[in-house]
């Protein structure tokens, strides 16, 4: 009885003990050539065509939010003149990365998962492996790289699309002027702050990539065992990049102090 | 020439459940074996382990003085350039048509320039007879030829050892008899190692020199061909007569009760065992013994009739 609660217990430590040595092997793997160039680029291209749209429907309403939250505090602390930079800071810090882990793992991971989880299944994967081909080097490292490619793209676009709308309803909604709202930027901003965007845009699409891969390739049990891999990746994902994206922002609001006015 | 395939106290579960234990049993350089056994007694699994897609408990597979079993990884996909591999339901990749399919070893593992690997797919597709389909995608084409395309790509490297996940499950009953027809002149011409796992009792008892029968987790009986049809073994018997009568049900074997009801019944008498099918081309395959050798060897006599040509079950010959 002892053994079967430990095994319980245990069971998730070593999920995520063969999920890390995946993605170990998954950086091996980016190094072996040659680099699977072609597939590189169509994997990218496919996980921006199924994002971008929904990424701008998730943008502009974002940032919409934030500058009528921010506005409406900021007001009621008589300290207008520092709204743009408030929504610079909400938006590119936290917003554009969260909308993109959101979009990245809901649309781009689980369209791999789906499509490995299909390959699994019709045994394309055992196939490729029969001929010498290691389908880690010529499937997974590709969709990793191609992720993370377009986890930055996207990262830049919310950012950008979040301000926009926030200046729109700033200057349109709540009566501010489009040059306080400017100036403002970079009152509180800072470069850093784009910096950490960025990195954790990549993290996050490393992390939905390979856990969508790993779900994928270990889908079993016919057409449903992909439809759980798919539903499975998209959860672990989420999870995972909440509680990166916490971790992330702690150290980074350690590390870098923040500006003052 | 073909190469031996050496599997020792071979044991594989998956989890808790035990999927056979204990196989032990020579795969002969250059024969065409055939492995019997009823759905989900692990003959896809079996094949799997063999070339190192899955990592038995126990035990070892011993080609060209190389474990599989217990390999590096990298040895492996050396190794692995022996096997041609036909899979269940041809696993051809959905993303290239069936010209790219049967190309794609060729592009990996050869320098062959692309007028040269033309020459090479153009053949083996017209071997299977698809002349004619290369633009097709997988998903465009039949089960059937799925499967045929998939056995052109195991050809494409000239394998040693070539092995079938049930080629003729879903062809019908003459793409059946053509199929064994190549499977035995492949093998007269290119001499390999040939396994074949299949449900089909006609490919089992024309096709093959040596049988093997996956039964109840374990490795029932593996031996010559007229040995098994020979045999009054109840499993064996059942099976390549497909009887009812006998140890297995419908479900995995029958319980006491059943066969204590089935003891008195009188067993149908063998059937006569049919002639090996033959090379198209006359000539007899390096492995072919003559027909009853076996069974004279060994002081067997065999059912009445057997060995008759007009006895013989196929078509093709
Ligand atoms: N990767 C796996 N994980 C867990 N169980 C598995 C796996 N692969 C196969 N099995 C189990 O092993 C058993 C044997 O499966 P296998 O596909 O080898 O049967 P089979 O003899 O080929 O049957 P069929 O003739 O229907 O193809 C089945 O009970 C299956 O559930
Ligand atoms: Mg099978």
């Amino acid at each position: 009885m002892s053994s079967l609660t430990s095994a319980r217990f245990l069971k998730p430590v070593g999920a995520a003990g063969t999920l890390f040595a995946f993605a170990l092997d998954v950086g091996r793997a980016l190094f072996r050539r040659p680099f699977q160039t072609r597939e590189f680029i169509q994997q990218a291209w496919f996980v921006a065509s199924v994002t971008i749209v929904p990424t701008a429907l998730v943008a502009i309403p974002f940032g919409a939010v934030i500058a009528l939250q921010v506005g409406g505090l900021i007001r009621q602390f008589g300290a207008q003149s520092f709204t743009g930079s408030a929504s610079v800071l909400a938006v590119v810090q936290q917003a554009a990365p969260i909308a993109t882990a959101l979009l990245i793992a809901g649309a781009g991971g689980s369209a791999i998962a789906a499509d490995l989880g299909a390959r699994k299944i019709r045994e394309e994967l055992d196939a490729m492996m029969v001929l010498g081909i290691d389908p880690i080097q010529r499937l997974v490292v590709p969709r990793v790289l191609g992720c993370m490619l377009v986890a930055v793209f996207l990262n830049g676009m919310v950012s950008v699309v979040g301000v926009a709308g926030g200046y729109v309803f700033n200057v349109g909604l709540q009566g501010g002027t489009p040059g306080a709202y400017i100036a403002s930027f970079t009152a509180l901003a800072q470069l850093p702050d784009l910096w950490v965007g960025l990195v954790k845009a990549l993290i996050f699409g490393l992390i939905a990539a390979i856990v969508a891969a790993y779900k994928g390739i270990n889908a079993g049990g016919g057409p449903k065992g992909v439809g759980d891999a798919v539903n499975e990746s998209v959860v672990i994902t989420f999870v995972l990049l909440f509680i990166v994206n916490f971790i992330i922002s702690a150290i980074y609001l350690q590390v870098i102090p923040p500006k003052t006015g | 020439m073909g190469v031996e395939i050496k599997v020792e106290h071979l044991t594989k579960s998956f989890g808790k459940q035990l999927i056979w234990g204990d196989v032990t049993l020579t795969i002969p350089a250059g024969e065409i074996c055939v492995m019997l056994g009823p759905s989900g007694t692990g003959k896809s699994v079996f094949l799997k382990t063999l070339i190192g897609l899955l990592k038995p408990d126990r035990g070892s597979v011993i080609i060209e003085g190389t474990d599989i079993a217990s390999c590096p990884e990298r040895e492996l996909y050396e190794i692995r350039k022996l096997f041609g591999v036909l899979f269940q339901d041809g696993a051809m990749f959905g993303s290239m048509n069936l010209y790219d399919n049967i190309a794609f070893p060729l592009r990996e593992h050869t320098k062959k320039s692309e007028s040269e690997v033309r020459d090479v797919v153009m053949e083996k597709l017209d071997l299977v007879g698809l002349l004619g389909t290369e633009d097709k995608l997988p998903g465009e084409i039949s089960g059937g030829m799925r499967k045929r395309a998939g056995l052109a790509r195991a050809l494409v490297l000239d394998p040693e050892i070539v092995l079938f996940d049930e080629p003729d499950s879903g062809l019908d009953p003459v793409r059946t008899s053509f199929l064994n027809q190549l499977i035995v002149d492949l093998n007269a011409q290119i001499d390999a190692t040939f396994l074949i796992v299949t449900h089909d009792i006609n490919t089992a008892r024309t096709v093959p020199d040596n049988i093997g029968l996956l039964y109840h987790k374990h490795l029932a009986m593996f031996g010559p061909r007229e040995m098994l049809l020979s045999s009054e073994e109840p499993v064996v018997r059942q099976f390549l007569n497909a009887q009812k009568v006998g140890p297995i049900g419908m479900s995995e074997e029958k319980d006491a009760d059943e066969l204590a009801a089935e003891s008195d019944q009188e067993l149908p008498a063998l059937p006569p065992i049919p002639m090996q099918l033959e090379p198209s081309n006359g000539i007899p395959r390096r492995s072919q013994r003559e027909p009853g050798a076996w069974c004279r060897d060994n002081g067997v006599t065999p059912p009445p009739g057997s060995f008759d040509d007009n006895m013989s079950m196929t078509t093709g010959a």
